[in-house]
């Protein structure tokens, strides 16, 4: 028998209110399955199960606000009994009830005797919930991003390092690559540089996990929180899985589904609670370079501002050509200024190689 | 298409990329992207909205032509048969 417990999806993140469960007792779920939606200050968020087996028992209910750690229903190992019936106790009263109004009994919360499904309860749960309160969303995700930045300002002590790249191989390895793909199949540069950083971390892991309990864990693969900017305001970092695994075009698919789901506030608890690094790109917006603040418990941040033509001087010869300036902040506790300019160098030493991307 | 029916689609695509656009306020004349606040993600999002709803397919190397809206139109109207 296993618990499953409502897990941190982020360092800012103490509760979650369960939206609905997608699973009913009896089920059979396989690991990595999609079993509940829960409200968080930033989204609702998808949450996964880490193991296979058989579900038991639902302890939260839906509309139930928990802190996380919550014990939210208990999981069967593959093989070993299952104790509840499969099928809802529920008298036949509550069975038609249910047919009449459309309610699914195998979803309801039982209130009766040894769980069993009342006529009480298939009224209730024939009643629509109102929509997820949404006016608040923006005043929670503003005191989450407070809360999270102030740790990280108390916690982390920050080095910054900056450095101009050169992008004029990277931007006509892109264009000449583009010109032969239809719109529907077009990088963006952000996913280039977002697979740079992963290839040059293959050789600093000291920058890519946690610092966790006063000592440094790297993490278990290179997973890209890219931050995102929401247009109602605020913003979310969820995770790309294995970034330097990953091929050019399927990570832009990547990207651009990550995008989508996160301005929509539909992402995965896995996403959010296990990047290893995050990239920001303010670029966009027009500034020369961002000074990151470290989502903890991260120990790096990399942050990449405007491309604009600038003078460069190579081989002797001046020419204008389209240059970023890359930025990283580092936890001093897991590495030192020394790393970090060696991790820059490589990062743009790795964007004049664009063929490898 | 006629040119009005040809606004009234790009902008309805435009708004479904950014839903708090005030098309009322929009000025035809000055640069689109930093009006809307569109990022190269959205900008890619909304060509291809534009591909599948008029089947055109507009080259990187064309981005420069659609700076406004008015770019934008004529480049489009150019580009749709009739």
């Amino acid at each position: 028998m296993t618990d499953f417990k409502l897990p941190s999806l982020g360092a800012d993140m103490d509760q979650g209110k369960l939206l609905e469960w997608k699973v009913k007792p009896g089920d059979a779920v396989r690991r990595g399955q999609v079993v509940a939606l829960v409200d968080t200050s930033k989204a609702a968020v998808e949450l996964e199960i880490w193991h296979d087996g058989v579900v038991q028992e639902l302890i939260t209910k839906p509309g139930e606000t928990i802190p996380v750690g919550t014990v939210m229903a208990r999981l069967a190992a593959p093989g070993e009994a299952v104790a509840t019936a499969l099928r809802r106790p529920a008298s036949p009263a509550a069975r038609k009830r249910a047919h009449e109004l459309d309610v699914d009994i195998e979803k309801v919360a039982g209130t009766g005797p040894h769980g069993a499904v009342t006529l009480e309860d298939i009224d209730k749960a024939a009643v629509k919930p109102a929509a997820a309160a949404a006016p608040d969303r923006q005043a929670e995700m503003r005191k989450a991003i407070a809360a999270a930045m102030s740790r990280s300002k108390r916690e982390i002590p920050h080095y910054y390092l900056s450095e101009a790249i050169p992008l004029h191989r990277a931007l006509d390895h892109l264009a000449r690559a583009n010109a032969a793909r239809p719109v529907t199949g077009r990088v963006l540069i952000g996913a280039l540089q977002l697979k740079a950083v992963a290839l040059t971390l293959r050789q600093f892991p000291d920058l890519n996990g946690f610092w966790r309990d006063g000592a440094f864990r790297s993490g278990a693969g290179i997973h890209v929180g890219v931050a995102i900017s929401l247009r109602q305001g605020g913003l979310v970092a969820p995770a790309i899985h294995d970034v330097d695994r990953l091929g050019l075009e399927e990570l832009m698919r990547a990207l651009a589904d990550l995008v989508k789901r996160a301005r929509a506030g539909s992402l995965r608890s896995s996403e959010m609670s296990d990047p290893t690094i995050t990239v920001t790109a303010l670029g966009e917006q027009g500034v020369e370079a961002v000074f990151g603040v470290i989502y903890p418990p991260q120990v790096a941040l990399v942050g990449f501002g405007r491309i604009a033509e600038r003078a460069l001087a190579e081989d002797g010869a001046l020419r204008a050509a389209p240059v970023v300036t890359a930025t990283l902040s580092g936890d001093h506790r897991a590495s030192d200024g020394h790393r970090g300019a060696r991790f820059l160098a490589a990062l743009r030493e790795q964007l004049q190689r664009p063929e490898e991307l | 298409m006629k040119p009005e029916e040809l606004k009234a689609q790009v902008l309805k695509l435009l708004t479904t990329i950014a839903p708090e656009l005030d098309a009322t306020s929009l000025r035809a004349d000055r640069p689109l992207r930093n009006q809307v606040d569109l990022d190269s993600m959205d900008w890619l999002n909304f060509l291809v909205a534009l591909h599948e709803r008029l089947k055109v397919d507009i080259p990187e190397a064309d981005y420069g032509k659609l700076a406004t809206l008015e770019q934008l139109l004529a480049y489009l109207k150019e580009k749709l048969p009739g």
